[in-house]
């Protein structure tokens, strides 16, 4: 890697929601500290793939877009994934899935959801900003990571900085239409946990019924609204949640459990969703129909597997 | 897909905690390189490994290795801490609460929340945030019907049986009763806390001005939503 280029985009507008990440927090769960990191840790790999970046080069997650905007510091090469968030360069349409050019002064604007809900916008060896512990993913409520240190998200007059040079642009091998984070309804779910508890009706629904994206949906989970689950099992004393855990509280509508949840919950779970479904329903907008479908914990081994040798 | 649960009781005890805090240093020890987070509760460790190096059949047979052959560790022998906590209605809203529900006086609630060591039993919710109890039977108070959208950093407070102080200024609905300023976040932030599971905590009353004078900040609790 050759050094000294440097870079940064500076916040004209901050939307609604848009922060740093990475790979997220890991070997930090015993603190109480969540594990933060991309939620669509699939588009999020390939961003830094366009550009030859580390696979967990620091990047931007912008969520919605609803008018962020970024004016180029310097001239460089960037990487949009992920959602299609009606993005454009200056007066010029953006579409993910490909690399582009900018040039000092130019403005990225990232307007409205067309197809999913988080693009990722990488940038030269990622953002340098500072490691809080092991991660620079921004955490709101833990006040950890981001580009001030604290888990603040973007807001206006925030320089993104960079100092890496990427390895060269590449061109995505597959359409990004067809991206797995972006296409398809089905949530792959590995059952376990409290899952022998709910009644047998419960389950068939569970696996045989649709299920709507609520509008109650952020980081931390996102609920889904349909059938209402019973649960045999009363009260539960609290213990650690995996990614992706679909826990039905007592209103029997589950929430399934993403990048910043709590460490640990005492709510009774079905299993948890496949990284590869987690990241698929972080790109659901509210109203999307998904459903859930079983899956044998090798199998989805396997899927993984095959998604992480892609980006090789 | 990558995540186990180990489960060693069926109830919170604080005869549990011995156990636990074994079974996490040896699972620590055993997983090694293989652990991506290991997350101990009341009752349970949650070993999430690198499922692209371990297979799941090896880290069953880890885990039972342990189980095998574990022995509780002394935790009389663990660490004490001693919090100093300013409690006042004005930065514990809820102290009038616990005491009506209490039937006892306000000083009375605090001398019974100070008259015990409380056993650290799991840490969780925020960075460096320890679940504490059990507190008098007389002290037990149900959550906050809505919690607080904020709560101040160093706030104690009590649910049901459980005790505990939050790190950071966060939402929460639990019955607050005073103030400290136990540097739990900044020690989370170093990636060593303040509170682990197996610690026991005795908390000290002080007054306005001790408590300011270790540098707390007085401003008021909003009341209860």
């Amino acid at each position: 890697m050759s050094s000294g280029e440097y870079g940064s985009l500076r916040v004209v507008r901050a939307g609604p929601l848009a922060l740093v990440v990475d790979n997220g927090r890991y070997g930090v769960r015993h603190l109480g500290v969540t594990q933060g990191g991309a939620a669509d840790w699939f588009s999020f790999h390939w961003a830094n793939w366009l550009l030859g970046n580390a696979l967990d080069a620091a990047a931007l997650e912008i969520v919605i877009g609803g008018g962020l905007e970024l004016e180029a510091q310097a001239d460089a090469t960037l990487a949009l994934m992920g959602a299609d968030l009606d993005a454009q360069l200056d007066d010029r349409s953006l579409l993910p899935g490909a690399s582009f050019e900018v040039r000092a002064g130019q403005r990225l604007v990232f307007r409205q959801p067309r197809n999913g809900l988080r693009a990722y916008l990488a940038v030269p060896g990622g953002f340098s900003v500072p490691k809080v512990l092991g991660s620079r993913s921004a955490t709101p409520r833990e006040q950890l990571g981001g580009q001030h240190g604290d888990g603040r998200t973007l807001m206006v007059g925030d320089s993104l900085e960079w100092h890496g040079r990427s390895s060269g642009s590449r061109g995505l091998p597959f359409e990004p239409a067809t991206s797995l984070s972006l296409s398809g309804n089905y949530l792959a779910l590995v059952p376990g946990a409290q899952i022998g508890h709910f009644s047998g009706a419960s389950l068939s629904r569970a696996f045989n019924l649709p299920w709507q994206v609520d509008d109650r949906a952020d980081r931390m989970g996102v609920r889904l609204v349909g059938p209402r689950l019973v649960c045999r099992l009363g009260s539960m004393i609290s213990e650690g949640i995996p990614l992706g855990a679909v826990q039905v509280p007592p209103d029997g509508q589950p929430i399934v459990l993403l990048n910043d949840r709590q460490t640990i919950g005492g709510y009774p779970r079905l299993g948890a969703l496949t990284p590869l479904a987690v990241a698929r329903l972080s790109q659901c907008l509210p109203g999307r129909e998904v459903r859930l479908v079983a899956t044998a914990r090798e199998q989805a081994l396997q899927v993984h597997r095959r998604c992480l040798a892609a980006l090789q | 897909m990558d995540a186990l649960m180990v489960r060693l009781f069926d109830t919170i005890d604080e005869t549990n905690m011995g156990w636990i805090v074994a079974a996490d240093k040896q699972l620590r020890q055993v997983f090694a390189e293989d652990l991506i987070d290991l997350v101990p509760s009341y009752t349970t460790l949650m070993v999430h490994y690198d499922a692209l190096r371990l297979s799941h059949a090896e880290a069953l047979q880890r885990i039972e290795q342990v189980l095998e052959s574990l022995q509780p560790t002394d935790t009389r022998q663990g660490r004490r801490h001693e919090v100093p906590v300013w409690y006042d209605p004005s930065v514990g809203p809820e102290l009038t609460r616990v005491a009506q529900q209490a039937g006892i006086a306000e000083e009375d609630v605090v001398k019974r929340h100070c008259s015990r060591d409380y056993y650290v039993f799991a840490l969780g919710f925020a960075p460096g945030y320890g679940f504490m109890g059990l507190v008098h039977e007389a002290l037990a108070t149900p959550r906050l019907k809505t919690p607080r959208r904020r709560v101040a950093a160093g706030s104690v407070g009590i649910a049901e049986r459980q005790t505990a102080i939050y790190p950071l200024l966060s939402p929460g609905g639990w019955n607050i009763l005073g103030r400290t300023t136990f540097p739990l976040f900044e020690y989370a932030l170093r990636g060593e806390p303040l509170l682990r599971p197996g610690d026991r905590v005795r908390f000290q009353p002080i007054s306005r001005e001790e408590f300011v004078a270790q540098g707390g900040d007085t401003t008021p609790l909003e009341a209860a939503p």
